[in-house]
């Protein structure tokens, strides 16, 4: 799960990192209270939207009084903010951060995370502060500093030093960085994080090290011990058709296609969106029922494919193995009787009673059209969907 | 027997399994005795059922608070520790719910399983980071989480995985996801070849057994005389698994990458499946495997006839 920037930083202050003295503000009248009760010379003006690269886009900027910080917040509140995160489709901007600005010496990066292959967090340091990590990583490996925590002791004050000092910081510096990173690695482990991203983190003119920026972003596993996090989800940063389906425990991610998958489990869900490229058409979304497969979860998955307008046919492949074929397709009967969608429907299932679950999509009279095999069931539905 | 000698003689009993199973690549065989944690669960209950019925030896149940009674004619433990110290079990499933799965996988290595099986779904990363670490120098091989399971057809399965798609053969499939792995196997099955062991390592980002760990085994596997690998976006774990088979693997080896279209920074249903950072990509993966003379397949429907084509080549050699 993500989070916008502001709460990112009132977390990690509750864990004593350094952050910017600001407010949140969801109106012009609020942008300029909080810019007037910060009283400094410049503030800035951020907008909070759960994507990177809003800088360049427009939507951070420099405001030298109250009444100009409510002039910008005026024209960033509502406006779409297209950045490379965003997609084509941009987001709407409801929410702004005014911050006192800071005299700013220098900026790094500092990353937190889960490193797969170590099976452990691993933290990455650069000094080339407000680009983007992955940039870094490709033109620069080797100016990106990690440092692998063992997840029994937590981070270790020399490792905190290692990463100071590799940064090039002065010993001053460098003491206030060791309790900086200790507290951002406590509040990474205690709100089971699965990144915490600190780009950039400035040494400000008087020496202050200071979380300019902050991205945290949350294991969906482990929300359910994090009922204070769990109220931090924005639904307007997300899609409404994913909003849903995840109401129902549905996996599903729309994508730009015509052809609507639903397919259980995840491997399979993506290897068909895969064979629907090979055949020519391109996928709707992806769909994943669970590995048993429900008929109340067909209904549910047939709902959210139909919310989609983009939609020119559905694919559905199920695998069942355990599962009653002739249970499934009753299921999809009853779904498709009960909605009445208008799109060609090609059917490829697996399982026990696979006679028997052909023969009753067959006699429905709906229409369905049913596949041998998966590749069948691809080429099926591109034809019909005209993809 | 008095009751020393017989804790002696499953002392005996195990070690004599623990070195049996070092030269026994695919884990587990038709005198694997399995227990199960979370019997008496749903899940538990209707796959344990199912195992029997394949033929598993499932020999104990746990469920704290209902030590002492039996579940589908299985003796039910409280701890994992009186399960195996009474019935000489030397596997584990487990199909406890999230929150306590982390806590299962290390009862099952502090009862010093050499075998666990974790099907557990939408376990908390950190979790795992901190079973990963403690496991690590154990002597206990932990299989998923999130996974549907390991079995090698015709003598034991220990997972969820429909046993009647399966057919006793040569052939060692591994692979990140549990239906697709279906789809494999039935295409094989259908073609009339074999399998060996079919592993599903799991799709999440921290694992026990990775597919580095898989093909290893199956490489030093007589029994095993080709290889499906079965990958997914996301990590690396693929490419690793890539580098060892070009360096030692003679044995055929036929690669899939789900995930082809999958757009990046979103995650596809596993955990483990995604796209970050530009890293991880099928592009990146089908690469790493085509340069090692891994056999690409490109469509999930022709993973059983390249390996059939694969295998017609390596017996022409």
């Amino acid at each position: 799960m993500k989070i916008h920037e502001y709460q990112a930083k009132a977390i990690l202050a509750r864990y004593g990192v350094p952050t910017p003295r600001g407010e949140v503000a969801f109106s012009k009248e609020e942008a300029r209270v909080v810019a007037d009760n910060l009283g400094t010379p410049v503030v800035v003006v951020k907008a909070q939207i759960h994507a990177g690269g809003r800088g360049k886009a427009g939507g951070v900027k420099l405001a030298r009084s109250a009444d100009e910080a409510a002039e910008l917040a005026g024209k960033m509140l509502g406006m779409k903010l297209v950045t490379p995160q965003t997609g084509a489709a941009g987001r709407i901007v409801k929410r702004l951060l005014i911050e006192e600005g800071l005299d700013i010496k220098r900026e790094l990066y500092l990353g937190l995370l889960v490193d797969r292959a170590a099976a452990a967090p691993v933290f990455m340091a650069s000094a080339a502060g407000g680009m983007e990590i992955e940039e870094v990583a490709r033109e620069h490996p080797e100016a990106i500093l990690r440092e692998t925590i063992h997840p029994a002791v937590g981070l270790q004050p020399y490792q905190a030093r290692k990463l100071a000092f590799g940064l090039g910081l002065t010993p001053e510096v460098a003491a206030l960085a060791v309790p900086f990173l200790q507290a951002l690695y406590r509040a990474f482990i205690e709100s089971d994080g699965s990144l915490a991203e600190i780009n950039p983190c400035v040494v400000t003119g008087d020496g202050r090290l200071v979380a300019l920026d902050a991205k945290m972003t949350f294991d969906d596993n482990a929300l359910y011990r994090h009922k204070d996090l769990r109220e931090l989800r924005d639904l307007d940063e997300e899609d409404p058709l994913e909003v849903e389906a995840s109401k129902y425990g549905l996996n599903y991610i729309k994508l730009d296609g015509t052809v609507g998958c639903m397919v259980n489990g995840a491997g399979l869900a993506m290897a068909t969106m895969d064979i629907i490229k090979l055949a020519g058409g391109a996928p709707a979304n992806f769909l994943d029922v669970g590995g048993g497969a429900s008929a109340e979860q067909v209904k549910n998955a047939f709902k959210i494919l139909m919310s989609d307008r983009a939609v020119r046919g559905v694919f559905i492949n199920i695998f069942g193995g355990i599962l009653r074929c002739d249970v499934l397709a009753t299921g999809v009967v009853a779904a498709a009787q009960e909605l009445q969608f208008k799109v060609p429907v090609v059917v490829r299932m697996e399982g026990t009673n696979v006679e028997q679950g052909k023969e009753i999509l067959r006699k429905s009279g709906l229409g369905f059209a049913v596949a041998d095999g998966m590749k069948d069931g691809a080429e099926k539905i591109v034809k019909l969907a005209g993809a | 027997m008095r009751d020393g000698e017989r804790k002696g003689f499953l002392c005996l009993l195990c070690l004599v399994y623990c070195l049996y199973l070092t030269h026994m690549s695919i884990l587990i065989d038709e005198t694997t005795r399995v227990v199960v944690q979370g019997l008496t669960g749903r899940e538990g209950s209707f796959h344990a059922q199912q195992m029997i019925e394949y033929g598993t030896k499932i020999v104990a149940g746990v469920t704290p608070g209902k030590g002492g009674t039996r579940h589908l004619d299985v003796p039910v433990f409280n701890t994992l520790a009186e399960a195996v110290r009474e019935t000489g079990a030397h596997a584990s499933v487990i199909f406890v719910p999230p929150p306590f799965a982390a806590d299962a996988i290390l009862e099952a290595a502090d009862a010093g399983l050499p075998l666990v099986v974790c099907i557990t779904e939408g376990i908390p990363t950190l979790d795992m980071v901190r079973v990963a670490a403690a496991l690590r120098g154990s002597r206990t091989r932990l299989i998923g989480p999130n996974c549907p399971g390991i079995i090698s057809p015709g003598k034991c399965k220990i997972g969820i995985m429909p046993g009647r798609i399966h057919k006793q053969g040569h052939v060692g499939v591994v692979s990140r996801s549990g239906t697709l792995t279906y789809e494999a196997v039935d295409q094989l099955t259908r073609l009339g070849i074999g399998q060996s062991t079919c592993m599903g390592i799991g799709g999440d980002p921290i694992i026990g057994t990775t597919f580095l760990d898989a093909i290893r085994m199956f490489h030093e596997d007589s029994e095993t005389h080709a290889i499906v690998m079965i990958g997914e976006i996301g990590g690396s774990a693929e490419e690793k698994a890539a580098e060892f088979i070009q360096a030692h693997v003679r044995k055929p080896v036929v690669g899939f990458i789900a995930g082809q279209t999958a757009p990046p920074g979103r995650r596809m249903g596993h955990a483990g499946a995604i796209i970050s950072g530009g890293q991880g990509t099928a592009k990146e993966k089908y690469a790493a495997m085509a340069a090692t003379g891994i056999h690409c397949v490109q469509s999930p429907a022709e993973i059983g006839q390249t390996l059939a084509t694969a295998l017609g080549k390596a017996a022409a050699k």
